[in-house]
């Protein structure tokens, strides 16, 4: 076979979770079931092979943090969104299809993206176009070409943090790079 | 739930009271959602999003009721895989749904999916009629996509931009 081999270095992250979760489905976190534990998380890892996911190498704990409340914020607020609409809109809701190009072209970085633009209010990834990098997402109650900026600029702000907190170098220093300029043409 | 609590254990249970309540609305509302939105794709939202939040406070009221510190470790796994989950399952629903059509177009207010989705219908009938006869002249060959784009909304279910 001609399949390139994974460096350990890379494949770490996915072994200590799969090391995790055994840990936590038999609810015993002693060092014997661990060890055990990582022994079969390598044999799965060798077997059942899957392309290894590129990791950038950075990440920020400090960004983080305050994104995960952030984000558990933003799911509590689509909750209560997705019910009102459901309760007191329901049929009459009008929708929207926004073609989104996202900053970064890695595979990581777009799935991440589309995770969390799927969880936040009102918007669904429809379509991914991974040549150009570019996110179709399906906002709920989204009525004018306001509400399409704004499903928009979400988007690439929720990116934009993910770059913060596990972009590589270079995407974080384009998007600082964007960030300096927009504060130029915006400033007094 | 203790029958005669006092102090923390009050305060825990009325804390797991309210989780389990608010967790129980969420499921509701994604079930009126599910029945009131009116196409496919809205429903996922309804499908998606209220129900993890449940999830979330009917497992954080769980953990508090059980006071054992091994039951966190699998609920937070548990929780991690439905977020890694859902969105997936939302969007391959929501791309199939697109695809073949079970939306309403008059319900959205742009759909810049649709332009991308003509375009490469067009081209790719382009290029088939170029491969199948090429000596057909350019006109014809521009008439044809233009018929073909008049069927796109046809149930042909070839339309998409090549994944």
């Amino acid at each position: 076979m001609s399949r390139k081999r994974t460096s350990f270095r890379t494949e770490l992250p996915l072994l200590v979770w799969l090391v995790l979760v055994w840990g936590a489905l038999w609810r015993d976190f002693s060092p014997g079931n661990l060890a055990f534990g990582a022994l079969i998380a390598v044999v799965v890892a060798r077997i059942f092979y899957l392309p290894p996911v590129e990791l950038s190498g950075r990440f920020n704990v400090w960004r983080a943090i305050p994104f995960a409340a952030v984000f558990l914020g933003k799911v509590v607020a689509a909750s209560f969104q997705v019910m009102y609409l459901a309760v007191f809109r329901g049929p009459s809701v009008s929708n929207a299809v926004v073609a989104v190009p996202l900053r970064s072209h890695s595979d990581l970085m777009v799935t991440a993206t589309g995770h969390v633009i799927s969880l936040i209010p009102g918007s669904l990834v429809v379509e991914v176009d991974r040549s150009t990098s570019t996110l179709y997402i399906h906002g709920l109650n989204v009525r004018n070409d306001v509400d399409t900026a704004k499903l928009r600029k979400e988007v690439q702000d929720a990116e934009a943090s993910l770059i913060r907190i596990m972009g590589t170098n270079a995407e974080l220093e384009a998007l600082q790079a964007e960030g300096r300029t927009a504060t130029r043409g915006v400033g007094p | 739930m203790t029958p005669n609590a006092t102090g923390a254990d009050a305060v825990i249970d009325a804390v797991t009271a309210v989780l389990l309540i608010v967790g129980a609305l969420m499921s509701l509302g994604a079930a009126i959602g599910l029945l009131r939105f009116p196409d496919l794709m809205s429903r996922m939202h309804a499908a998606t999003k209220p129900q993890v939040l449940g999830l979330f406070l009917v497992l954080a009221a769980i953990g508090l009721q059980m006071r054992e510190w091994w039951v966190w470790p699998i609920l937070v796994v548990a929780w991690i895989f439905q977020l890694l989950t859902v969105p997936v399952s939302a969007h391959m629903v929501g791309r199939a749904g697109y695809r073949t059509k079970h939306l309403h177009p008059e319900l959205l207010s742009t759909d810049e999916l649709e332009a991308v989705v003509l375009r490469a219908a067009v081209k790719r009938d382009a290029e088939k009629a170029e491969g199948s006869d090429s000596a057909i002249p350019r006109t014809a060959n521009g008439g044809n996509a233009g018929a073909n784009r008049g069927s796109v909304g046809g149930p042909d279910g070839s339309r998409g931009p090549s994944a």
